[in-house]
């Protein structure tokens, strides 16, 4: 049995339904899988994960989680899922412990029971276990976070872009965290805006203004990026990249890291492009074959 | 002698009680530069960037924006300098015309200033169908392109940035660096705080703050070959990792 299953969901926002926020999105998480929800602000992941978590009702379309429908059994989920929304939602006057003691208490367990589950987690906040949860940093917020929403240990872990805003070191501590806990046996689904967190998951769907552009593992959607690409720079980027643009052999051109990233129409492009970096030998232009990344892909499945 | 220095900062600090956010940073920014201020959380990029915007007084060493003291002068920044930030930047509730005209009453320009510089925008941006919508019905993207526009309306020396790409699909997010190239090929100096790594690399030079330190502070290229990286995510996460302070 699928941990998730989502069939056809719209859900409009306005008066007159004329935000179009989920355009008949479908698809299915397995269980222990890490699902990631891949794109940018509002592409329709906030109202996804509500939709998940029976906090708000879709126009129309199905969804089950552990098998339970989230209109009619909506008792049933809230009691098996962790949900841990964007924005900080935790107690600011009670402390990381009564915090943490609260979340056990209202779904029937305790601290005791799933320390085993938290523990990697906890003992990183814990020398602060007395601070009021307002008052400690963003990092160690989003660790209570993640201990409250685990503590009744769940079925299922919503997620809803924990890593917006934290820096490269502490999202990569986040991951290591969730890495753990998929060993556990708890199916994960995690937004981010993050393009590069991408490759971190098991498979992801990259989502943007309310509809699937791709779901697959973030392999197959690389090896599937269907365009050559090339990676070139000098020491002029900017006129780089303007004159790349002028020219009629290329699809798209963009910055991308140290490089620019040339995509080509067809394979025909290529000796083109070589002669083009020869033509700019005074600028010390360089070229090199490159291999698309989640980022590629997503701006193609945008753009072409 | 020709000073092209729009930022200076020397041995800047800032304490609040014991702790102390910013620890003796000294360094420049010149004309037209764009500056990438990158450091984890905590490591006391805003508090630092809260000085030179004229919003914080210092505790003890010297600092000057666009020539101005930050002591003495930070009444006279504020209206010196453009900011932009990813939490605040537009009114939603007023108009894309509105808000240029709001922005440039402020800064004090005149009618016909503002008249001009908000043709020009609309039509850079094209935006000229969208003069009169309100900015909460335009997409995101549009939102950050219109925030930059607004925040460099009144013509300032340098404009600050507070992770202006955040949340940003990644077409709009090259687009946002494309008007920041041409910002600075006009003379605005850029100063930038960004989480992508990659954005880094689109810096002329890049500062790494840690523990209230200026722990790097180079080109992308020369940073990489200091630190034997070949990405700037690399250089990031071995000096953020140096990281001891205790986050707040």
């Amino acid at each position: 049995m699928a941990a998730v299953t989502v069939q056809n969901i719209i859900k409009t926002y306005g008066k007159k339904k004329e935000v179009l926020a989920l355009n008949d999105i479908s698809f299915n998480v397995e269980q222990g899988e890490l699902f990631g929800i891949i794109g940018p602000d509002g592409a329709g992941k906030t109202s996804l994960f509500r939709i998940f978590t029976t906090l708000l009702l879709a126009d129309s379309g199905t969804v089950t989680v552990d098998g339970f429908d989230v209109i009619k059994e909506y008792k049933a989920i809230r009691k098996r899922v962790g949900y841990m929304p964007g924005k900080f939602s935790l107690y600011p006057d009670l402390t990381v412990e009564e915090n943490l003691n609260f979340f056990a208490t209202i779904f029937n367990s305790s601290v005791k029971d799933n320390y085993e589950l938290i523990k990697d987690i906890y003992i990183q906040i814990e020398p602060f276990k007395e601070r009021k949860a307002g008052k400690l940093s963003g990092g160690m917020k989003q660790k209570l976070a993640l201990c409250c929403a685990l503590i009744h240990r769940p079925s299922v872990l919503f997620l809803d872009e924990p890593t917006t805003g934290v820096d490269a070191v502490s999202r990569k501590e986040f991951w290591e965290m969730l890495k753990g806990l998929k060993q556990q046996g708890i199916t994960i689904l995690v937004s981010t805006p993050y393009m590069d967190e991408a490759k971190l998951c098991d498979r992801v769907a990259l989502i943007q203004d309310g509809h699937i552009l791709s779901i697959n593992t973030p392999q197959v959607i690389v090896d599937e990026f269907a365009y050559p690409l090339w990676a070139v720079k000098s020491d002029k980027m900017l006129y780089l990249l303007n004159d790349l643009k002028a020219t009629d052999f290329i699809k798209d051109a963009y910055p991308f890291g140290e490089f620019h990233h040339v995509v080509l129409k067809d394979v025909s492009g290529e000796d083109k492009l070589k002669l083009f970096i020869q033509d700019h030998q005074t600028d010390n232009a360089i070229i090199k074959s490159a291999k698309a990344d989640i980022e590629d892909c997503f701006i193609a499945l945008m753009k072409y | 002698m020709a000073n092209d220095k729009v930022i200076t900062a020397d041995r800047l600090t800032k304490h609040f009680g014991d702790f102390v956010a910013v620890d003796h940073i000294s360094f420049d920014v010149h004309k037209g530069e764009i500056f990438g201020f990158l450091g984890a959380n905590g490591a006391g990029k805003t508090t630092a960037m809260r000085m030179l915007c004229g919003l914080s007084l210092p505790s003890s060493g010297k600092a000057t924006v666009a020539g101005l003291d930050v002591y003495r002068d930070n009444e006279k920044i504020k209206r010196s300098i453009g900011y932009m930030s990813q939490k605040f930047s537009l009114y939603d509730d007023l108009t894309v015309k509105e808000n240029m005209q709001f922005y440039g009453g402020i800064y004090g320009k005149s009618d016909a200033f503002i008249k001009n510089k908000t043709a020009y925008i609309l039509d850079h941006l094209h935006l000229e169908k969208e003069a009169n919508a309100l900015v909460k019905s335009l997409p995101l993207g549009w939102k950050q392109k219109l925030a930059f526009s607004v925040a460099i309306f009144h013509e300032p020396e340098i404009v600050f940035l507070d992770e202006p790409t955040g949340g940003v699909d990644p077409v709009t997010r090259r687009e946002f660096w494309n008007m920041i190239y041409q910002a600075s090929d006009l003379g605005i100096t850029i100063f930038v705080t960004t989480h992508y790594m990659d954005e880094a690399e689109y810096c002329n030079r890049v500062s790494i703050m840690v523990d209230g330190r200026i722990e790097a502070l180079d080109t992308p290229a020369q940073l990489k070959q200091t630190y034997g990286a070949v990405s700037m995510d690399e250089v990031f996460l071995k000096l953020a990792r140096k990281a001891t302070r205790n986050e707040q």
